[in-house]
């Protein structure tokens, strides 16, 4: 039961405001068909009596007044849900983009979607294997959790999503508590939803998925950055909806990546704006921190059901600042942060993940014997720490001169370098498993006198450290290296002792 | 009743125009599902309504209908373990009803209609009773005994009262009041929850609140009634201090409000409460626990009320005489939820985009913190008769029912507030915390500086606060120890003194400073990794009672002391800091039962180790700690 009106009143921005309706909704779906014969979507923001607001999805360019042809759907915004949407590439509102036929929806699905009650959660606590060292060895990530990757204009996340898409893996429970459990088969799907990338963005994710077959477990949603920006506000929803789909009624481990939450973010300021509503910081509304929670949460694990949702979100932090209202409100949603770090990308070492301020919140219950293995633990602590030190000696090599370092601190320093060379640094194809994680971690910490293994049990120092130190040669890894500081330093540089200025 | 009927509706926003005579913070529903709402504001015959559901798919027209009441709670048994919404629908009924996404429209009453408890009375017909007496419990699990009051607002003779199993609909007992209407008493009553439960007087709270905390208990301690604040950037620790809290505190119950946080969070408490075991009680940790769960995905203008509701139970779990935690997580998403209505209702925003009234509201919750004496009590004014109506006298009392001894003095209870703080960035500026800081006496400074390092809990220990500090101290003397005040006073100089030196450090490296500071500096990086650090994962590390926290801190101290001494005659500093003594200094956190002995000996370890079998002026340990 449609209804149509020609009755639009103000044209503002994304907005129009159209009088006389009858019958409207909050929420409901509006198409709208321009002079010129264009058409948007748009949905009703506000309504009061007779007079409803609505945003229009593809912009207003070519509407006028008076010849807008403003028809009321009835229902709010929903999105056609199958198995058949894997393979398959869609816009930013879920229309088929790649010349496929389109999707028999099984059921259309209201978008905006329900929360999960609290007490029908299951905790997140099982392993994936990403096969990228900094993630697995030190932050890994847990099916059902939010991770998201905050990154800088210039800096590789698309890669190490990609990467991670690709790689992305569950492993079967081990009952050895020394061994780590063999890669489950055929156990993900990857849900991706880009907002306002550019087309060779998107290309290279196509790319990337086309050429190893990950495309036939993969649905893409994508609204580029030549695409009308308010769509960007449905995109990511569409691509939730159709991951609660695959998760909670196909049984699947959908893993949803999403790039990039900033250009989301601005596509809600912009309406915000153009409804003139006070604005919060840096000119972002006041409820964006609801607005982004009411996706991130969609994450999960629920009780009796076999799939999950396992979110990772990119977003690019302006001006590499983690304070500003982006990231800083993802961070307050979602559990942990990986962080890159310009320094790092400019001495060459890929992914530049900036350890130290990384955590991920969740990783004493992905890891473990079972899990993964007894020592991974207690070797993520003592790896952390001893890059922490690391840091700080090499900070005081600078002021003081590397010869004012004790023994110990410059095998610290020499730790410090060696785990960006050989633990963080690693191939853009190259899938490292668990086992080669930590193998990589227990050679590197015997870099370090035994002594200085304090936050390893001692069991574990017995069972895995190397009997022969790895030979560290100085001079074959520096040429290629910017004097640049590494990772974390901003973050930790001040704390030598742990107080603060 | 009158059916009025929706104009606007702008997100959890809903206007509506012929509600008759219904009033201000009344509940309506809102359209043909009947979603709670509540009045915010009347304009003329226009009410705006916040809605508590989704409110997509409603438009002008559709219906909405006063219920003629305000937004209460049910309070009664049964509470206790369960996990509500912001507006108190018990979650797992909802989800028996609907499933594992929480549908709209769908309803369940606070307290299970058809759960039949056994009601032991204590009161006798005949008897006069009055608001807050009272007059029967409950064993509503093993710990808690629920006990049955007269609610506020009644008072009167006893004309009947009995004993025996009821639902918390069936009359218990009835009382005839002083204007001669008989009115029915149930083991539930209603409250609504934006006005504070009435009480006798507030008195002074002096008892420290134990959370088993080392950085809270010794540094910054909170009292039973008093209001603390933990304000800090993301994954900064705000969280895992308050389960902590909620863990090992030493109160009788906790209420835990997740407020706009996340799910698994909520899921983290479900699964793990029930598991662990109350220290005090030896029985689950759920049992003590009421869960307010409104997550940042749920409906905000229920998360505006999920505070209310939970400072309403605490509230009555205080008149009963107990001693309550409150927490709220996170006071900023209360704020913004207020925000947000407020912008809605498009009102003249003060700072931030915060409604002008953001402070006000702050500081009226955590008002509602405090130690109080309860009503019901006979020691109250004017009513210390001790004649044939004296209220409850001890012989009237069964003796099944323990709590009758209360009824001979005065009831004390104590609502406990910790709100966590969410600023932007870290920012400590901004409205809600600065508004928060006007009115609480404890503030937890979390940096995230220190969380990087994974200095646990990241409580900043140079900007963190208490105004408690003097009021516990005479119950540490007595308690804990008469030093324990001193050592933590020296412990913090220390910790003072090496910030101020950590600058020269950082400039000219650690041999500029003399060997008295170059002890000084071991000893604050001892407090901080062997004291102030603390692993809420590890189950040795994360209680520590007064006593071993005295107890640490007085080790520590005696390494100081005999460090000084040592050097003043003549050790090297390098023997002094490699002494493996410190290996047992490190690992004495760590040592759970019998500590006070294994203390002594590693203090006696210190003084043979570093001064040997020289003189030793003065053997007793707390000699050598005053001065220098
Ligand atoms: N006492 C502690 N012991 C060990 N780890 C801790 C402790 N406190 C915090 N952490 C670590 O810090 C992480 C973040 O803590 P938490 O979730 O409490 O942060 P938060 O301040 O509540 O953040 P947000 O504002 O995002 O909710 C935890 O997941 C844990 O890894
Ligand atoms: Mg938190």
């Amino acid at each position: 039961m449609s209804r149509e009106y020609m009755t639009t009143r103000d044209i503002v921005g994304p907005l129009l405001l159209v009088e006389g309706v009858e019958g409207v909704t909050y929420g409901e779906l509006v198409e709208l068909e321009f002079p010129d014969g264009t058409r948007s979507m748009g949905n009703v923001l506000e309504i009061d009596r007779d007079v409803a607001l609505v945003q229009a999805f593809q912009g207003t360019r070519g509407s006028n007044p008076s010849e807008t042809r403003v028809r009321f759907l009835g229902r709010g915004l929903e999105l056609g849900v199958s198995r058949d949407m894997l393979g398959r590439v869609f816009d930013g509102l879920g229309r088929p983009r790649d010349n496929g036929p389109e999707i028999i929806p099984e059921k259309r699905v209201p978008i905006y979607g329900q929360p999960i009650n609290p007490v029908s959660r299951d905790f997140p606590d099982d392993f994936i294997q990403t096969g990228i060292s900094s993630i697995d060895g030190l932050n890994p990530l847990v099916r059902g959790q939010k991770l998201p990757i905050f990154s800088g204009s210039g800096l590789p996340h698309n890669e190490l999503a990609a990467q991670i898409a690709r790689q992305a893996a569950v492993l079967e429970r081990s009952d050895d508590p020394t061994k780590v459990g063999p890669v489950m088969e055929g156990e993900f799907a990857v849900v991706f939803a880009a907002m306002g990338i550019t087309f060779e963005d998107a290309d290279y994710f196509m790319t990337e998925f086309r050429s190893t077959s990950a495309i036939e477990r993969a649905v893409l949603f994508l609204n580029l950055a030549d695409d009308p920006a308010v769509e960007r506000i449905a995109t990511p929803r569409m691509a939730l909806t159709a991951a609660e789909y695959l998760a909670f009624e196909c049984d699947m481990h959908v893993l949803v990546i999403y790039t990039d939450m900033t250009y989301y973010c601005e596509a809600l300021r912009e309406v915000s704006a153009a409804r003139k509503e006070v604005p919060g910081r840096r000119g972002f509304p006041g409820y964006l921190y609801t607005d982004l929670a009411t996706m991130y949460e969609r994450a999960g694990r629920v009780k009796g059901k076999k799939g999950s949702i396992t979110q990772v979100p990119i977003l690019s932090m302006p001006d590499d600042d983690k304070t500003h209202p982006i990231p800083d409100l993802t961070g307050y949603i979602t559990e942990g942060q990986i962080i890159l770090d310009r320094n790092l990308h400019r001495s060459g070492i890929y992914p530049p993940v900036s350890v130290l301020p990384s955590l991920s919140r969740l990783k004493q219950k992905g890891i473990g014997p079972g899990k993964t293995r007894e020592d991974h633990a207690d070797l993520s602590n003592q790896l952390f720490g001893a890059y922490a030190r690391g840091i700080q000696a090499k900070e005081l090599a600078v002021i003081l001169g590397e010869a004012a370092l004790s023994e110990t601190d410059q095998a610290y320093v020499r730790f410090a370098d060696s785990f960006e060379r050989l633990f963080i640094q690693q191939g853009k194809t190259e899938d490292r498993s668990v086992e080669d994680t930590l193998a990589l971690g227990w050679e590197l910490v015997s870099l370090l006198p035994r002594s200085e293994l304090k936050r390893i049990k001692d069991e574990y120092v017995d069972r895995y450290l190397p009997a022969k130190p790895h030979e560290y040669h100085p001079g074959e890894e520096d040429a290629n290296m910017t004097p640049g500081m590494p990772a974390g330093r901003d973050e930790i540089g001040g704390d030598m002792v742990g107080v603060r200025k | 009743m009158e059916q009025g009927s929706i104009l606007k509706v702008a997100g959890p926003l809903v206007v509506a125009t012929g509600l008759g005579s219904a009033k201000m913070f009344d509940l309506v529903r809102v359209g043909a599902e009947g979603l709670m709402g509540e009045i915010i504001e009347m304009r003329g015959d226009r009410a705006s309504i916040q809605v508590y559901e989704e409110t997509e798919g409603l438009g002008p027209g559709d219906p909405v209908v006063p219920t003629g009441a305000p937004l209460s709670v049910e309070l009664g048994p049964g509470m206790l373990g369960a996990v509500y919404d912001g507006v108190q629908r018990p979650l797992d009924a909802l989800e028996a009803q609907v499933g594992s996404f929480l549908a709209r429209g769908i309803d369940a009453p606070g307290l299970d209609r058809d759960k039949v408890w056994e009601f032991a009375a204590c009161a006798k017909a005949g008897q006069r009773v009055e608001a807050g007496s009272i007059v029967g419990v409950v064993q509503e699990n093993e710990v808690i005994e629920h006990r049955i009051m007269v609610p506020p607002g009644v008072a009167g003779e006893l004309v009947a009262i009995e004993s025996g199993s009821f639902t918390v609909e069936q009359p218990v007992g009835r009382v005839r009041t002083d204007a001669g209407d008989e009115v029915d008493l149930l083991m539930m009553q209603r409250w609504p929850v934006r006005i504070p439960r009435p009480y006798a007087r507030k008195v002074a709270a002096t008892e420290p609140l134990v959370t088993g905390t080392r950085v809270i208990d010794t540094f910054f301690p909170l009292v039973k009634g008093g209001a603390g604040c933990i304000p800090g950037p993301f994954g900064a620790g705000k969280t895992v201090t308050q389960h902590q809290v909620a863990k090992w505190s030493n109160a009788q119950i906790v209420i835990f409000i997740g407020c706009g946080e996340r799910g698994n969070e909520m899921t983290d408490v479900l699964m793990e409460f029930p598991e662990l075991t109350d220290p005090y009680s030896g029985y689950p940790l759920m049992k003590r626990t009421v869960l307010v769960a409104n997550t940042s995905n749920m409906p905000v203008a229920a998360r505006e009320a999920s505070v209310y509701t939970g400072i309403t139970m605490a509230e009555y779990f205080r008149d009963m005489g107990y001693e309550v935690v409150l927490q709220a997580d996170s006071t900023s998403r209360w704020a913004e939820a207020m925000r947000e209505i407020s912008g809605r209702l498009e009102e003249m925003p003060g700072e931030e985009g915060y409604p002008a009234y953001l402070g006000t509201r702050l500081a009226a919750f955590y008002e509602r913190a405090g130690k109080v004496e309860c009503l019901g009590g006979p020691t109250r004014p004017g009513e210390q008769t001790e004649g044939a109506d004296a209220p409850h006298r001890e012989a009237e009392c069964t003796p099944a029912a323990a709590t009758c001894d209360l009824h001979k003095a005065c009831r004390y209870g104590s609502v406990s507030v910790i709100g966590s703080v969410s600023p932007p960035g870290g920012d400590l500026s901004e409205p809600v915390v600065q508004n928060t800081l006007r009115v609480v006496k404890v503030f937890w400074a979390l940096q995230d500086t220190l969380a990087f390092q994974r200095h646990f809990p990241a409580i900043d220990w140079l900007t963190s606060y208490s105004l408690f500090l003097d009021k516990v101290t005479p119950t540490w003397e007595r308690e804990v120890s008469p030093q324990f005040r001193g050592r933590r006073d020296r412990a913090m100089s220390i910790l003072q003194r090496e910030s101020e030196l950590a600058e020269i450090v950082r400039l000219v490296g650690l041999e500029a400073l003399s060997p008295e500071e170059q002890i000084l500096m071991e000893t604050a990086k001892s407090l901080r990794e062997d004291f102030l650090q603390q692993n809420a994962f590890r189950d040795d590390d994360q209680f520590s009672s007064l006593k071993q926290q005295d107890g640490l801190l007085h080790v520590i101290l005696h390494f100081h002391e005999r460090a000084l001494l040592a050097q003043s005659q003549g050790a090297s500093l390098k023997a002094i800091f490699e002494s493996p003594v410190r290996e047992h200094i490190t690992r004495a956190k760590y040592v759970e039962e019998g500590f006070e002995a294994e203390y002594e000996r590693i203090m006696a370890e210190i003084d043979t180790q570093l001064v040997g079998d020289m003189p030793n002026p003065g053997h007793s340990h707390e000699h050598t700690e005053v001065g220098s």
